[in-house]
C-alpha cells in the first residue's frame, strides 16, 4: 500500500519519521538507523565530518538519505551560523539543526541564541530546525524567524528518560503551526509512540539505539513504535475533544432550547 | 627522610650539589610556596580554598559499606557520595562501580574513543621537582627544537593521521618563551585539527596570546592538591608556587581557551585526597564556568631517566581503576586521558569503562619522533625522555586494537569557530 501520510521538511517529503541523532556515532549505528529503523535522515555533528579519517561519517551515509548536519559545539549563534555555512560549503545540503548550548554538563540548549541564529540561517535559505528548550514563546519566535520545525528536548540529553516535558510538548503540538519533532531524552520505543500519538510529526533519537543490546532490533522496534504512534494519532476523532473537559453525559443535556 | 626521590648526579658541580642537598635537607632554605613571584598574575578566585577546605576534612577511613551501597544507588552523584566510592569501603564493589561508570560513558559518550599524541618541544626546566626526568638537576641531554625540527616532527606526525596534538615543553620561560610556544602552536594548526597545550603556567594575557595563535585545550597538573607535601617535592623555581599553578585553569579559560584538563600526579601523596581534590577542582570551575570543556587524566608516577626509585607506590591497577569509575560516575560528562605510562592491557580495559581518550604514538623524548615512527636513526640530535612510557602501540596499532574492542576510534572531533 502507498504510504500517503508524508512528513514534510522544507521542500522535502518523507516516508519515515524516525531520524537519527548524532551524538553518539558509530558505524554500526548508523546502519542499524537505516536499514532497521527506517531513517531518512540523519543528523550529523559538522565537528566531527572535519577529518581526514579513512572511516570518514560521511562516506558511510546510504545515498537517499537526507543529511541533517548540527551546530554542536557552537556556544552562540554567531558559532552556529559559521559551522551551518560552512556545512554548506562541505557540500552537507540546505537542511542544519541548530544546536547552541553554554553548558557542558548538562548541554541544554539557550533558547535566546537560537532564536537570533534560526532568523540569520533562515533569512540565507536554511532549512532551519532548532533545538530547543520547550517554551511556547520561544517557539511562536522561532516560527516567525522562519524555523521549519520546532525540536523540543523530552528529557535531558542522553538520559532516556523520555517524556519529562510532555504536558509543554502537548502546548507546541497544539499551537504551533510547523512540525514538532520530539529531540533528546526519548529512551525506549514506548515513549516515541506516546510522543507520537501526541502529535508530534516525528522522533529522534540516539543514545536509546546507541546503548541497547541489540543495536537492529532496537531499531526495528522504534520504526514499529513510531509507526503505531502515528496511526493511533491520525486514528483520532480530534485532538483537542481527547484532552480537557468532555463529559459523555453533559450536565445542561436537559436543556430543551 | 621526607622523600625516596633523591638522586644526586655525578655531573653536577660541588656548589651545585651543595644548593641541591641544602634544599633537600633544610626546609628553611626553600621559599614559601604559598607566596606569589614577581611577574604571577593573581586572580580573584575562591575555587581553591573551595577544593581545600573539602581536602582537609575528608576522611577515607570514615566510610562504610552502606555508604558506598546508597552512593551507587543514587541518581544523581553527589560530593559526598563521590567521597565514599574513593574510600577503601568501595574497594570490594569495584565491579559494581565499574558497571556504572560504563553505563554513564556510555549516555555521555557512546563507545567513541578519541586518539591524540602529544609532541615535546623543548625539554629545558628551571625547577627542581624531585620525581621528574626534566628537573634541572638531573643530567639528561637537553634538546630545543627549532622551528624547522618541529615542523618535521609534526610532518611525521601528520603523516600517520593524526589530527590531534598536545604540545609540551619542559616549564623553562627563558628557553622556551611564550612567543616560541605560539609559533609551534600556529604551525601545528596548519598539520593537525586540535592543539593542546601542556607548558608552564602563564597569565591571563598570554594564555589569550597562545589562543589566538592556535591553542583551544590547556592542561596543568597539579600534581598534588597537599600543600605540605608539594613543598617537600618541588623545592625550586616558579613551580614551587602552588596556588599559581592552582588557577592556571581558570586563567586559561577567562583568556577564551575552550577547555581545560588537570590531574594530580598519583602517588606523590594520600591518592584518595588528591583524586577528591582534583574532581572537586572541576567540578567547582564547571558551576563557574558551564560552557567550559573539561577534562581529567590520572597520571600514577613512573620511573625517570637515572633514577628507577620512582613508581607508582601505594596505587596499584586496582586503586587506579577505583578511581576512574569514582571519577566517571561523580562527573559523567567530563573527558577522561589515561596516558601511556599504563600497560596496552590497563588502556584496553578502561577504556571500556571509564576513559574517552588516549595517546598513541608516544614519546616523551625530544625531536625523536622521525626515528621512532620511521626506525630510521636520526641524524639530529634527541633529548631525552620526562619519563618512561608503558604503552608504546602507534596509530596504527591503537586504531586497530580499539576497533577490536569494540569501540568506535575517533581522531577528531573538534572545530575552530
Amino acid at each position: 500500500m502507498e504510504n500517503s501520510d508524508k512528513f514534510t521538511l522544507g521542500d522535502r517529503l518523507f516516508d519515515s519519521r524516525f531520524i537519527l541523532g548524532s551524538g553518539k556515532y558509530s558505524l554500526a549505528l548508523i546502519q542499524a538507523a537505516v536499514q532497521y529503523a527506517g531513517a531518512q535522515i540523519v543528523t550529523l555533528a559538522v565537528r566531527r565530518t572535519n577529518t581526514q579519517e579513512k572511516e570518514n561519517i560521511l562516506d558511510y551515509i546510504p545515498q537517499g538519505v537526507t543529511l541533517l548536519p548540527n551546530t554542536s559545539g557552537a556556544r552562540d549563534a554567531q558559532e552556529a551560523v559559521r559551522i551551518a555555512r560552512l556545512a554548506r560549503e562541505l557540500g552537507c545540503g540546505d537542511f542544519v539543526k541548530i544546536e547552541i548550548m553554554r553548558d557542558s554538563k548538562y548541554l541544554l540548549p539557550d533558547n535566546a541564541e537560537t532564536i537570533r541564529a534560526t532568523e540569520i540561517l533562515a533569512g540565507e535559505g536554511f532549512v532551519v530546525l532548532p533545538y530547543m528548550y520547550p517554551d511556547l514563546n520561544v517557539a511562536r519566535d522561532l516560527a516567525r524567524a522562519g524555523a521549519a520545525a520546532v525540536m523540543p528536548l523530552a528529557a535531558p540529553i542522553g538520559s532516556n528518560k523520555g517524556l519529562s516535558t510532555r504536558d509543554f510538548i502537548q502546548i507546541l503540538i497544539d499551537e504551533i503551526d510547523l512540525p514538532i519533532i520530539v529531540d533528546a531524552g526519548i529512551g525506549r520505543p514506548s515513549q516515541a509512540c506516546e510522543a507520537m500519538e501526541m502529535g508530534c510529526a516525528a522522533v529522534m533519537a540516539n543514545t536509546a539505539l546507541a546503548t541497547a543490546g541489540d543495536l537492529p532490533r532496537m531499531a526495528s522496534a522504534f520504526r514499529k513504535a513510531i509507526e503505531a504512534g502515528r496511526e493511533a494519532y491520525l486514528a483520532k476523532p480530534g485532538r483537542v475533544l481527547t484532552r480537557g473537559a468532555s463529559a459523555s453525559d453533559p450536565l445542561t443535556g436537559f436543556l430543551r432550547d | 627522610m621526607e622523600n625516596q626521590f633523591f638522586v644526586d648526579s655525578e655531573y653536577l658541580s660541588p656548589a651545585a650539589l651543595e644548593k641541591k642537598h641544602r634544599l633537600e635537607r633544610d626546609p628553611a632554605s626553600r621559599t614559601d610556596p604559598m607566596a606569589y613571584l614577581p611577574g604571577m598574575e593573581r586572580i580573584d578566585s575562591d575555587i581553591s580554598s573551595q577544593v581545600i577546605a573539602q581536602m582537609d576534612a575528608y576522611d577515607p577511613a570514615a566510610y562504610t559499606p552502606r555508604d558506598v551501597r546508597a552512593a551507587l544507588e543514587r541518581e544523581v552523584c553527589s560530593p559526598e557520595d563521590f567521597k565514599a566510592l574513593l574510600s577503601p569501603a568501595a574497594e570490594p564493589f569495584l565491579e559494581q562501580m565499574a558497571q556504572r561508570a560504563r553505563e554513564e560513558t556510555g549516555k555521555h559518550f557512546g563507545n567513541t574513543v578519541y586518539l591524540f599524541t602529544p609532541l615535546y618541544i623543548a625539554n629545558y626546566c628551571e625547577n627542581y621537582c624531585v620525581y621528574c626526568g626534566f628537573n634541572c638537576y638531573n643530567h639528561i641531554r637537553r634538546m630545543k627544537l627549532d622551528l624547522d625540527q618541529i615542523q618535521r616532527e609534526m610532518q611525521v606526525i601528520a603523516q600517520s593521521g593524526m589530527e590531534e596534538i598536545l604540545l609540551l615543553t619542559g616549564e623553562s620561560r627563558a628557553m622556551s618563551d611564550v612567543a616560541y610556544i605560539g609559533e609551534a602552536c600556529k604551525l601545528a594548526r596548519q598539520y593537525f585539527r586540535m592543539v593542546g597545550l601542556e607548558i608552564y603556567p602563564v597569565n591571563t594575557d598570554e594564555y589569550r596570546y597562545l589562543h589566538q595563535c592556535g591553542a583551544d585545550y590547556v592542561t596543568v597538573f597539579q600534581e598534588t592538591y597537599d600543600v605540605k607535601k608539594y613543598e617537600t617535592l618541588h623545592l625550586m623555581g616558579h613551580k614551587r608556587v602552588w596556588p599559581y599553578r592552582f588557577d592556571a585553569q581558570e586563567r586559561a579559560l577567562m583568556a577564551g581557551m575552550r577547555g581545560v584538563a588537570f590531574s594530580a600526579l598519583l602517588g606523590l601523596s594520600d591518592f584518595r585526597k588528591d583524586a577528591l581534590a582534583s574532581a572537586l577542582h572541576v567540578y567547582y570551575l564547571q558551576r563557574k564556568y558551564p560552557h567550559a570543556e573539561m577534562s581529567l587524566s590520572c597520571p600514577r608516577l613512573r620511573p625517570i631517566i637515572n633514577n628507577d626509585k620512582v613508581s607508582p607506590l601505594d596505587v596499584g591497577e586496582r586503586q587506579l581503576c577505583q578511581i576512574l569509575c569514582a571519577y566517571r560516575i561523580f562527573l559523567p560528562y567530563v573527558g577522561i586521558t589515561v596516558s601511556s605510562r599504563e600497560s596496552a592491557a590497563f588502556r584496553n580495559g578502561i577504556v571500556k569503562i571509564a576513559a574517552t581518550k588516549i595517546s598513541a604514538g608516544v614519546s616523551t623524548g625530544v625531536g625523536d619522533h622521525e626515528s621512532k615512527y620511521t626506525g630510521k636513526a636520526g641524524a639530529e640530535p634527541q633529548g631525552d625522555e620526562q619519563f618512561e612510557i608503558s604503552d608504546a602501540r602507534s596509530l596504527e596499532a591503537m586504531y586497530r586494537d580499539m576497533a577490536g574492542e569494540g569501540l568506535q576510534p575517533v581522531l577528531n572531533d573538534y572545530l575552530y569557530v
